[in-house]
């Protein structure tokens, strides 16, 4: 019971934090590799807010979106319009700028345990006997809020449609009038902010550190390559399964294997499947 | 002419996810002859192509070469068997000058084996064979042609490129996959010749074309495709008169204009 | 009379050089100033390398130089691959980690000096490299890479969790080379020829199939060669290169562990190529020699390093994409003066 409940909560937290990523790959195929920096950028910024500049949680929080908001549109604006259309180049600048980031921070000293956000809500309550920590259900209920925010705004919204028109055919799109780089902003903002919200949501569960970044990075990418492109319910589903295998992994055979599941499942869903476990002939196409 | 087949198609069938691009497409072709393949748009031709090569794998149906049953194998050994293919959107390596486009052609274990260690045996090095290739084909010798990037050869000259790495494997067969289109008339009056002395020297053709009339100059026979099915197969004269054929091209003018003309 | 007389209007112009013009590839030397234009580069290129360990007085910095040129064997064989194979290997830490735990546990275990245990560990290193990669290379571009750059991450995580191989300590107790100068001109001499030779192979006729599969891999498939057979090679080149460097790596620290697989394997080479100008093969490793030094001055600030070397590639992919290497060539190659317009 316990492995199904916190089976379930870590695959929210997965799909949380790589629903950014897999969107504005997805939609633009701008892999933004600094996502991972973006993650622990909140988290640091959430923190400063609080301590330093003294402001309340939830103006903190909001503070932070709006700048992630902005950092995610100027990552496109000033570095990657640069390098559009070669994706190595995309992939090596955006990872350049992502290393930089938490390289920096770390040199600037933000690690240890100092470094913690609070929860939303104190307390625990037992569901059938297991105990779960309010905060957790917060993030399966938040999870569950961006997952349909993002689906209704990507099928009935004028703008997210047009986005998705942009991750099927960028030229037929760019032909009936959809501004291809005001799109990519827009992709990149938005992805930008919900790399944020998942630092929110889920840092209170533990410490700030600039190793985070990486797995965060690690994880996105294994969901979205697992998941095949653009497919929602693809990641989600992709997100469930890396997410039990994991926790299965930690219970019985080793905790150090948390990661090594993620990494093995990009090698393995690449070398086996190409497409992704749910992707259709269009992404196979691509990869191979 | 021989009669003996030298390639064969038994019901051939491919769909891309739900489209059927082939629907049991059977047809032989005999050697040393040029075998026409028309149809309209996105009637299947270039997918037989890519079929018979090894490019797309067939969902069902067989291929033979010589009797011998070569369906859905890797296309670097049917192109070794000496079934050469030119590609409609012409695949040059744009960064290497012309004649050193050949010497991936002539480094192939058929070319080798043909040509002996360097390339060529008696006749030089693989560079020296790959201008007298490209000669042969078109390029003048004693220009810069042979000796200028692929990227910024005219159309004319690509096509020609095409045609150029299919004779560097020694091939049997051809398939042409449209090496009229994109070019003017002029240049395709002095593509005709080259097709003709294809044929002279042996080489069998199966050619895939929107230029009807150059094709019925020199294509034996011909066999017409509509929606992935073979609608009929026979000299072009017959191919022409077909009343199938005129409703399937119906609204293309094109046949309609060369039909009267002939 | 114009008013504009006072800003006369000139344009550059530029021009090739005579022996650049005549010769595209093939070389027609009519003069000893010609040959000097041609060799002169290269001589300046091999003497200063050979000189390197000479002139420069503290061990600290000699260790430097060894170092680097491993960086350069691995940025070799990151711009060969990804220049003239088409495939962006982001896997350097991964071969450089099988080199130098393959050469650790022969010289631990076999007792093999590192004469030997180097040249094993270079084969069989780049023998377990193409096996391991051989599944991925029908992947495109960035699906390739991403595949090379997780390899090295979950063997090094594998290692830690399975506590093989010395677990997070590593391999201690290595043999290492009997005096500095031995260490520092094999590996220089190793470079040299790895340049030299990766530069005569690209022109070769096998070089050019391997461009071939860089611009068109269904051209080549139709022109009857297997292009798994032909990356297969080219990756076996460059992990052999890796390994090499991997091997000789455990022999200098006379030590092997996990820091093998560590990113930095995998982003200073393709920092340095991207600097130096990917597909010119010298330009990665003068890249090499520019980006490690300085990133040993800076190893007081600690990570900050990092974030400067990571700046640098920034601003090179993003302004300087074609890096240094090939504008000093074309400057090289050309006249320049200015004309009136």
């Amino acid at each position: 019971m316990d492995i199904l409940i916190y089976g379930i909560v870590n695959s929210f937290s997965l799909a949380l934090m790589a629903i950014g990523f897999t969107l504005v790959y997805g939609i633009s195929r701008l892999p933004n590799f600094a996502h991972g920096a973006l993650y622990v950028i909140t988290g640091f910024g959430v923190w400063w807010f609080i301590h330093q500049l003294h402001l309340n949680y939830v103006l903190s929080i909001l503070f932070a979106l709006i700048l992630m908001g902005l950092i995610g549109a100027g990552i496109y604006r000033f570095v990657l319009i640069r390098v559009r259309g070669m994706a190595t180049s995309e992939i090596i600048a955006t990872y350049a700028l992502g290393l930089a980031i938490l390289e920096f921070l770390r040199w600037r000293g933000f690690k240890g345990m100092t470094y913690t956000l609070p929860v939303f809500i104190e307390g625990s309550i037992h569901i059938a006997g297991v105990p779960i920590d309010l905060q957790r259900i917060m993030v399966i209920a938040i999870g569950i809020v961006v997952v349909s925010f993002m689906w209704l705004f990507t099928h009935y919204n004028k703008t997210g449609l047009a986005l998705r028109g942009m991750a099927q055919d960028e030229h037929a799109a760019m032909m009936l009038g959809i501004d291809s780089d005001r799109m990519a902003i827009i992709a990149m903002a938005i992805g930008s902010i919900l790399a944020g919200l998942s630092a929110i949501v889920l840092l209170p569960l533990g410490n700030i550190v600039v190793e985070a970044g990486y797995n965060v990075l690690i994880l996105s990418i294994a969901v979205c390559i697992v998941g095949g492109l653009g497919s929602w319910v693809g990641a989600i589903l992709a997100a469930f399964m890396i997410g039990f295998v994991q926790i299965l992994t930690v219970r019985y055979i080793q905790s150090h294997f948390h990661m090594v599941v993620a990494l093995l499942a990009i090698i393995l869903t690449l070398i086996l499947r190409p497409s992704g476990l749910f992707g259709r002939q269009k992404e196979l196409e691509e990869r191979v | 002419m021989k009669q003996e087949p030298i390639l064969q198609v038994i019901e051939a069938s491919k769909s891309f996810g739900g489209v059927q691009a082939l629907v049991n497409v059977s047809f032989e072709v005999r050697e040393g002859e040029v075998f026409g393949i028309i149809g309209p748009n996105g009637s299947g031709k270039t997918t037989l192509i890519n079929c018979i090569t090894g490019f797309v794998k067939m969902d069902s149906g067989k291929v033979l070469y010589r009797g011998k049953e070569i369906t859905n194998r890797p296309p670097n050994y049917i192109a070794n068997l000496g079934i050469t293919r030119t590609f409609q959107i012409m695949r040059p390596y744009y960064s290497l000058p012309a004649y050193k486009n050949l010497i991936v052609p002539l480094f192939s274990p058929r070319a080798r084996k043909k040509g002996g260690w360097r390339g060529g045996g008696k006749l030089g090095d693989r560079e020296t064979v790959s201008i007298d290739i490209l000669e042969e084909i078109g390029f003048e010798r004693d220009s810069f042609v042979p000796y200028k990037l692929a990227s910024s050869l005219p159309t004319g000259y690509l096509k020609r490129l095409e045609l150029a790495r299919c004779l560097a494997l020694k091939p049997e067969i051809i398939l042409c996959d449209e090496v009229f289109s994109g070019l003017s008339m002029s240049e395709i009056a002095s593509m005709v010749p080259l097709i003709e002395k294809l044929q002279m020297d042996g080489i069998t053709l199966v050619m895939i074309e929107h230029r009807l009339r150059e094709l019925f100059r020199v294509a034996n026979r011909v066999m017409v495709l509509n929606f992935g099915a073979k609608l009929t197969e026979g000299t072009p004269q017959d191919v022409m008169q077909d009343e199938k054929v005129k409703e399937a091209y119906l609204g293309s003018e094109k046949l309609l204009d060369y039909t009267f003309e002939a | 009379m114009n008013k504009e007389i006072g800003t006369i209007e000139r344009r550059k112009e530029r021009l090739d050089r005579g022996i650049k013009v005549r010769t595209e590839g093939i070389y027609a030397i009519s003069s000893l100033e010609e040959v000097s234009y041609l060799v002169l580069p290269r001589l300046i290129l091999i003497i200063g390398l050979l000189l390197l360990p000479a002139i420069i007085p503290s061990l600290y910095w000699k260790r430097v130089i060894s170092i680097t040129c491993i960086y350069a064997l691995l940025a070799l064989g990151f711009d060969f691959l990804a220049n003239f194979v088409g495939l962006v290997s982001l896997g350097g830490a991964f071969y450089i980690g099988v080199g130098g735990y393959m050469a650790a546990i022969l010289n631990k275990s076999m007792g093999l000096s590192p004469i030997l245990t180097i040249p094993i560990a270079t084969l069989f290193g780049a023998i377990i490299c193409t096996l391991l990669l051989l599944p991925a290379l029908p992947l495109r571009g960035v699906y390739f890479a991403i595949v090379t750059l997780m390899y090295p991450l979950a063997i090094a995580r594998i290692i830690e969790a399975l506590n093989i191989l010395g677990g997070t300590d590593g391999i201690l107790g290595v043999a290492g080379f009997p005096t500095r100068w031995i260490e520092q001109y094999i590996i220089i001499l190793i470079i040299i020829f790895a340049l030299f030779g990766l530069r005569r192979l690209v022109n070769e006729d096998i070089g050019l199939v391997f461009r071939g599969v860089k611009d068109n891999d269904q051209a080549v498939r139709a022109s009857g060669l297997s292009i798994t057979l032909y990356k297969s090679i080219a990756v076996f080149i460059a992990s052999g290169l890796g390994s090499l460097g991997g091997a000789y790596l455990s022999h200098i620290y006379m030590w092997s562990g996990i820091s093998q697989f560590a990113l930095d394997f995998s982003i200073i080479p393709i920092a340095a190529t991207v600097i130096g100008g990917g597909g010119t093969l010298v330009g990665p490793l003068l890249g090499c020699f520019f980006l490690v030094p300085i990133s040993e001055f800076l190893r007081a600030f600690g990570t900050l390093r990092i974030v400067f070397y990571s700046i640098i590639l920034l601003t090179f992919i993003m302004f300087r994409s074609e890096g240094i290497m090939v504008y000093a060539q074309r400057k090289y190659h050309q006249f320049e003066r200015w004309v009136k317009v």
